[in-house]
């Protein structure tokens, strides 16, 4: 949750007022602090992590199985596991456990405490248990199908099989930490399996601990000097909750902050002309799109939807409105995904959108409403779309409302648009797959209500190509299906995707090696030196 | 100024408990009125906006087995009026159930959230009792003058600025450029966790602790936040000790004090002051009471952990069970000024005695 309440013109009085920079303090040597927004941290526990502080802690706190190597994003980096094979039949997988990595708490890794991690996130059955109940995992099943044979084999079976592409993808998620099970379980009550206790600590092996934890206000981790690949350079990470774009950015321009990660784009204006900040802009998964209902009697007609496509000013939204914080994209794989490409056919073009609408017999002009969350950005581009729709003729009234109350009307189907953003939930394009292309059940009362019901979208034939391309071995073939069905969808496809995330950091000159990747919970502290 | 105790009064005494006896059960069935006509107005909102609860709880990727169990987890199988019922129920006993945004339990958010505005809140107010009832009294002391015109201006300036733009203009100067003043936060990250958190309240904390290092750091950080909310409630209660104060000068009893010879000074400061306080404590109570609601645009410039931050947070997302335990609170808050106000009324006013 994002709450904008001070308006531009007090950022624009500040951008105006300060033309110098101020003197600068600095931040201990050893200690690194970022200015974050860290209010929507709910807990800590991996079993339960589902939004992007706690994401991105856990990769801090725990080792995973595998992780995603942010320099060579086609090959899985070993974590807990230094090495894995997979069965001819593509439906187990055996991971050989690394020597000598030891938990925070002293004790040693085994693959014991790795199948019972995977075991307990699939009992807990929270937020982000379905990553690994994709696998035919469950409650009854887990722990005869996830198993360590021996203190250094974990065995992990899945029910059919599935691209290995995509199983090892899952698994270099959050939901593959290792937790230490003899210190979560000396902190279970009632059968928890100390979820409770989880929420606020750590009982993992990576390279920071968690030191002070005060939710709204502030996040110590301490390091911890035992951990596998050496200890980490800064002693120290704070992350301290500063909800403003403004005040994050003084204190970054103090020095009182070393890593500033709310910035809007005033300050990301002024910052970039200061010598002492380094600005960088890492492409995210998250996707701005707008669902177009296939129940409603005009979106219905392929014209229309196509006509649509071509009523965006891409490059106009870019310029004035999202200045940066996104980039136009209009494919469903986000780019640094596999298989994600990056084809932009769609330009502004009023003529070619009236010459459409005529074609389907709308040259007399329709009314349409737009569902939009009352806040920056979505608001802002709802009404550049309505004006930019009248000159084709369509009547674009726009229903403002808080997240929530849009999603539910989304959900029920409800809506003629829907303009909203899509992030995957994992770094493997099966997860934007699913949500756009799979529908195996378009009726009122399908248990799967994901983008392409929600748009009432009845695709038997790319509901299929998903599943196929989630079973190839192949990665090339795997890669070809997903672009094939892009390529489809830019054309057929009742979403108009305009814009990709971008996370904008900003850094101190002296502060290198901060790894963000394309995924919110891929992002490293350990190799930060100031 | 009182009546010379009479016959009738010493007579009366005999009444007086149970006259106070029959007050206070007043009061409380008042209070009690008060309170669930409260939660029955938050229950009954939050159950009419068209937003889904249990899509708050989980976010929009679940299936539908997750989203049934969550549902009754949170009791929202169960008839409206049960729903209500548990809900007062559970208040009585200060249970609010846990809040879906933080997973904590709601009281111990507000547990947590309520000392950092108790502290801003209370500074404030200090800051806008020590400077706004002098101003007013000399505005109305020297009624037209120019320094009447000034302390107008001020008070003016006070109410209509914008505060969270106060709130950035003054780290802009103060701390920004001037580096006088420490930046947004509570504390600076180096005392982190260096005061056992008694109360929560870092000063009285620190105080406690004989940490006097923490005290200066954390006071330092308190001062520009209470200073622009303490501005606030300068610039209302200047304007009501005006008035007061006016109104009292214009009396008899002022013009024969005078003529008695007295000092002006103890005219004023004493015969009209202590008058116009008796009205003026209400005033004082009901801004210190806004104050402690929450704050919630200067908490976001400040990055204050407080109450305003909390509730506006929950509301916005539809945390039921953080709001209704949120109002309550603002709601006792209110009561208990009420009843402070109550009692200091009858210490300065013989005549509510």
């Amino acid at each position: 949750m994002h709450i904008r309440l001070l308006p531009a013109a007090a950022a624009i009085g500040l951008a105006v007022t300060l033309g110098m920079a101020p003197a600068g303090a600095a931040t201990p040597a050893n200690m690194v602090v970022m200015a974050w927004q860290i209010d929507e941290l709910i807990s800590l526990d991996p079993a339960e992590i589902y939004e992007f502080v706690g994401g991105e802690l856990s990769g801090n706190l725990y080792d995973r199985i595998v992780f995603y190597d942010i320099k060579n994003p086609d090959q899985m980096q070993g974590g807990a596991a230094e090495s894995w094979t997979v069965s001819s039949d593509g439906k187990t997988f055996t991971f050989k456990i690394r020597d000598g990595i030891k938990f925070q708490s002293g004790n040693p890794l085994t693959a014991e405490d790795a199948a019972w991690s995977l075991q307990r996130l699939v009992k807990l059955d929270k937020g982000p248990a379905f990553i690994l109940k994709e696998f035919g995992l469950s409650k009854d099943n887990v722990d005869q199908k996830v198993r360590a044979t021996d203190a250094k084999t974990l065995v992990f079976e899945t029910d059919k099989a599935y691209a290995p592409t995509f199983v090892l993808n899952c698994l270099g998620s959050w939901v593959s930490s290792v937790l230490d099970k003899k210190t979560v379980m000396a902190n279970e009550k009632n059968g928890d399996f100390g979820n409770d206790w989880l929420k606020t600590h750590a009982a993992g092996s990576g390279p920071y601990k968690v030191g002070t934890l005060r939710q709204n206000e502030v996040i110590m981790l301490d390091a911890f000097e035992d951990y596998w690949r050496g200890a980490p350079k800064m002693k120290r990470v704070a992350l301290r909750h500063v909800p403003e774009s403004a005040p994050q950015r003084l204190m970054l321009e103090k020095g009182d902050a070393d890593i500033a990660r709310n910035l809007a784009p005033d300050d990301l204006d002024v910052l970039a002309k200061n010598p002492d900040i380094t600005i960088r802009k890492v492409p995210q998964g998250m996707i701005l799109y707008l669902g177009l209902n296939q129940k409603n009697q005009y979106l219905s007609k392929p014209e229309v939807t196509e006509a649509l496509k071509w009523l965006v000013d891409y490059e106009g939204i870019e310029k004035a409105i999202l200045r940066g914080t996104r980039v136009p994209h209009q494919t469903f794989l986000p780019e640094g995904y596999l298989g994600a490409i990056n084809d932009k056919p769609y330009t502004l073009n009023v003529e070619k959108a009236k010459a459409l609408l005529a074609k389907a017999g709308l040259s007399g002009g329709f009314k349409l409403t737009m569902d939009t969350r009352n806040t920056y950005p979505t608001m802002d581009i709802a009404q550049v779309l309505q004006a930019t729709w009248a000159k084709a003729g369509i009547q674009l009234e726009i229903i403002p409302g808080d997240n929530k109350q849009t999603l539910t009307k989304y959900r029920a189907r409800q809506h003629d648009i829907y303009i909203g953003q899509w992030a995957p939930d994992y770094l493997d394009p099966h997860s934007n797959a699913q949500g756009f292309a799979w529908n195996p059940d378009n009726s009122d009362n399908s248990s799967n209500k994901l983008l392409a019901w929600r748009n009432a979208w009845d695709i038997p034939q790319y509901t299929k190509m998903t599943e196929a391309a989630l079973a190839e071995s192949d990665p090339a073939k795997r890669k070809a299906i997903y672009e094939q069905m892009q390529r489809d969808f830019l054309k057929v496809s009742p979403y108009v995707i305009m814009f990709q995330n971008v996370q904008v950091l900003a850094e101190r000159k002296n502060v290198k090696g901060f790894e963000h990747g394309p995924n919110f919970d891929v992002v490293y502290y350990r190799n930060i030196t100031k | 100024m009182s009546p010379p105790p009479s016959n009738a009064s010493r007579r009366g005494r005999g009444f007086g408990a149970a006259r106070v006896a029959g007050r206070a059960a007043n009061l409380l069935l008042s209070i009690g009125f008060t309170f669930l006509g409260l939660l029955a107005v938050t229950f009954f909102i939050g159950r009419v906006v068209p937003v889904d609860p249990v899509l708050a709880a989980v976010g929009d990727r679940i299936n539908a087995s997750t989203y049934d169990r969550v549902r009754e987890e949170l009791g929202l199988n169960l008839p409206l009026w049960e729903q209500f019922a548990r809900y007062v129920w559970n208040a009585l006993q200060g249970e609010f159930g846990r809040s879906v945004l933080t997973s904590n339990p709601v009281i111990d958010d507000i547990r947590r959230v309520f000392p950092a505005t108790l502290e801003l809140a209370t500074v404030a107010t200090v800051i806008g009792v020590v400077l706004g009832v002098p101003a007013g009294v000399v505005a109305a002391v020297k009624r037209g003058s120019m320094v009447d015109q000034a302390i107008r201006v001020l008070g003016l300036v006070g109410y209509s600025v914008p505060v969270f733009w106060l709130g950035l203009m003054g780290l802009l100067v103060f701390y920004a450029k001037l580096d006088w003043l420490p930046g947004p936060g509570r504390i600076d990250l180096l005392y982190e966790g260096m005061v056992e958190p008694l109360t929560g309240v870092i000063l009285i904390d620190s105080a406690i602790a004989g940490d006097w290092d923490v005290f200066r750091d954390a006071l330092s950080h308190v001062v520009l936040p209470a200073s622009i909310l303490g501005y606030f409630s300068l610039a209302y209660i200047s304007r009501m000790t005006r008035s007061f104060m006016l109104a009292q000068l214009q009396q008899e009893y002022i013009t024969t004090a005078r003529v008695k010879g007295l000092a002006e000074r103890t005219v004023i400061w004493r015969h009209a002051l202590g008058n116009a306080m008796v009205p003026l404590i209400t005033v004082i109570a009901l801004s210190y009471g806004t104050l402690l609601e929450g704050s919630v645009l200067t908490e976001i410039v400040f990055s204050w952990p407080g109450l305003g931050f909390y509730i506006t947070n929950s509301l916005l997302n539809a945390d039921m069970n953080a709001v209704l335990g949120g109002t309550v609170v603002v709601g006792a808050v209110f009561i208990g000024l009420n009843l402070l106000s109550d009692i200091l009324y009858r210490l300065l006013d013989p005549r509510a005695r």
